[in-house]
């Protein structure tokens, strides 16, 4: 008999600490069966973040460390200088990359790090209760932005994929959505390839996720998705910015 | 090996390198210039790796990632450095991973100058950065001890799975005296080193391995573990308070009248005073405590001679490990304190003339 429905290697058994409708789980998973696929978990290393996927450590099957909040690139970065002979990614959301550790994402992606980055971006901080984080939109309600983000008072959400864009050095940068089952499909490939990219030495390899929050931004889950479809994704467009490996700079 | 005229801060580079540190980060900072600089130009020739990180903060948390690895470590840089860095050494205390990490001490607070200074002993033996945990910390009076100390540093850290930091200041840092070197670790006996970590570090799975899933980490979201983690690393805190106590006595005798305490660089200058006052016939003894963490309260109180009228603290701030002594005296003669702060270094004469004042 075939087994077609199965818990992905690279996956251990401690149920995922997340909120009903989440898609982090969603992202984990599709970053655990191409861990899979391409025949790397023995070589294989993580970085947790702060925020919701903090215990991201406990739910990859294989050695992992957590990090201070926004310097998983700097840990990868020790870890990859250390133990050239594995393979190491980092998890981060966005007030973690895009806030406290813009510098270290910067300057990792900047050197060309052989690491791979999967970045979660939802617009908002998840874990701490739903404060205003650098990709929250323009009017967007918050904890932190109660009457809306007043851009003339806070600027603008950070386009990430497009600023990392900007350096010589990456190798690979593209930016998905888990809105859709389609989106996971692409989205899946888009993992797919980082690893590889990683598993080749080829260097620097980010991976944007357009994501939601059901619980912080009070909407439902299936809802979340349509709201995140009409708001952000004609902010944060998807789509590759970078593929030295297909010729697109 | 004959010795060499070196500058402090070349020779603790050497001296880490030999111990088979091949893992170096830091970002650049006066007055510790060139020990960032002595690694840029020897680690690739070890085929170590030397990055310059975009932050302090970078950096340790660079150590965190290679320390998680079980690999010797090593960053540096000067007082305000340092602090940027306590973040990332609180995670790395949490973590229980063992690093060196050299503070060059300059004047502060804030950017404050970089001439020599001791201001950093609050910091670097009370805390620093958040929660509980202690570094070990140690104190070189020399150019050839601040040399020694990379080894050692790394031979405790090794044992205690513990950060461990060399605190010295620019006087060190800048000054040339001869050293003498311990021969270079082998490449085959630095990948022992590192093997004697694989049970709790990040490493591969080998074939024929038992699978691993080890986890670097400082978090525990129960109260229940974290308060057994926090009393674990405090049962193994009061082993390094037992064991790792190390102090120099200098001219400590029954008939000294007055007791001297001072570390590091200010205590070469009350070395030179005492020599001049015994000479003139006046007994004056001395405790230098050369690890600073763990403190050595016993050696100070059972260095207190019959005759001791006074126990005098000079340091190059004013008056932070006067606390530790006042502790260890524990009220029995009076304690007295003299510094100066700014990056100013005293004189011996300054330090004899302070002394005779207590005859």
């Amino acid at each position: 008999m075939e087994k077609i429905a199965y818990r992905p290697e690279s996956l251990t058994s401690t149920p995922f600490t997340y909120c009903p409708g989440c898609l982090h789980g969603v992202a984990h998973r599709l970053i655990a069966e191409a861990i899979d696929e391409q025949g790397l978990i023995n070589q294989m290393t993580g970085v947790a973040p702060v925020g919701c996927s903090v215990f991201a450590y406990k739910f990859f099957n294989f050695d992992m460390a957590q990090a201070a909040h926004g310097r998983a690139p700097a840990v990868a970065t020790g870890i990859k200088r250390a133990r050239p002979d594995m393979h190491v990614f980092t998890y981060q959301g966005d007030g973690d990359l895009a806030a406290i550790g813009t510098a270290e994402i910067v300057h990792a992606a900047n050197r060309g790090e052989h690491m791979s980055v999967f970045f979660v971006n939802n617009a908002i901080y998840g874990m701490t209760g739903g404060q205003m984080a650098p990709t929250t939109l323009p009017e967007m309600k918050t904890t932190t932005s109660p009457y809306g983000r007043n851009t003339d008072d806070i600027g603008f959400p950070i386009r990430v994929s497009e600023l990392i864009a900007t350096l010589i050095a990456p190798y690979y940068i593209e930016r998905v959505s888990l809105l859709t089952p389609a989106d996971i499909i692409k989205a899946k490939k888009a993992v797919s390839k980082a690893i590889q990219y990683n598993k080749e030495g080829r260097g620097f390899t980010f991976v944007e996720f357009i994501s939601t929050c059901p619980t912080n931004w009070g909407i439902d889950p299936i809802k979340s998705r349509d709201w995140a479809k009409e708001n952000m994704l004609p902010f944060f467009k998807l789509g590759c910015l970078r593929d030295k490996g297909e010729g697109v700079e | 090996m004959a010795k060499i005229l070196m500058k402090g801060n070349e020779a603790v580079a050497e001296a880490a390198i030999r111990s088979g540190c091949r893992l170096y980060f830091a970002y650049p900072i006066t007055p510790q210039s060139e020990l960032i600089e002595y690694m840029a130009r020897m680690m690739p020739k070890v085929n170590g790796t030397f990055l310059q990180a975009e932050s302090e903060v970078a950096a340790i948390n660079m150590v965190y990632g290679a320390a998680g690895c079980g690999k010797r470590v090593m960053t540096s840089s000067s007082s305000p450095g340092i602090s940027l860095k306590m973040e990332g050494i609180s995670y790395i205390a949490g973590a229980e991973l063992p690093c060196v990490i050299v503070n060059v001490q300059r004047g502060g607070p804030g950017l404050g100058d970089i001439q020599p200074a001791q201001g950093d002993y609050f910091q670097a033996t009370k805390g620093g950065g958040h929660g509980d945990y202690r570094l070990i910390v140690m104190a070189p009076g020399s150019v050839q001890e601040f040399a020694d100390m990379a080894s050692e540093a790394f031979e405790l850290a090794d044992k205690y799975r513990n950060p461990v930091m060399i605190l010295a200041d620019g006087m060190l840092g800048q000054m040339m005296e001869p050293v003498e070197f311990k021969p270079a670790k082998t490449d085959a006996e630095i990948e022992e080193l590192g093997k004697q970590h694989h049970s709790w570090c990040i490493h591969p799975n080998e074939d024929g391995d038992k699978k691993h899933h080890n986890e670097i980490n400082s978090l525990e979201i129960d109260p229940l573990v974290l308060e057994k983690h926090v009393n674990e690393l405090y049962e193994k805190y009061a082993v390094i308070e037992q064991k790792e106590l190390r102090y120099e006595s200098f001219n400590v005798y029954d008939d000294n009248e007055i007791l001297c305490v001072a570390w590091g660089t200010a205590s070469r200058i009350v070395k030179s005073a005492i020599n001049e006052l015994k000479a003139a016939g006046k007994s004056v003894g001395m405790i230098r405590p050369i690890n600073v963490w763990p403190y050595p309260y016993e050696a100070v109180a059972k260095a207190i001679g019959p005759k001791v009228k006074k126990v005098y603290v000079f340091e190059l701030n004013t008056g932070q490990m006067l606390d530790d002594v006042k502790i260890a005296v524990s009220g029995k003669v009076p304690v007295d304190f003299w510094g100066k702060v700014g990056g100013i270094v005293f004189t011996p004469a300054e330090i004899q003339a302070k002394l005779e004042e207590c005859f």
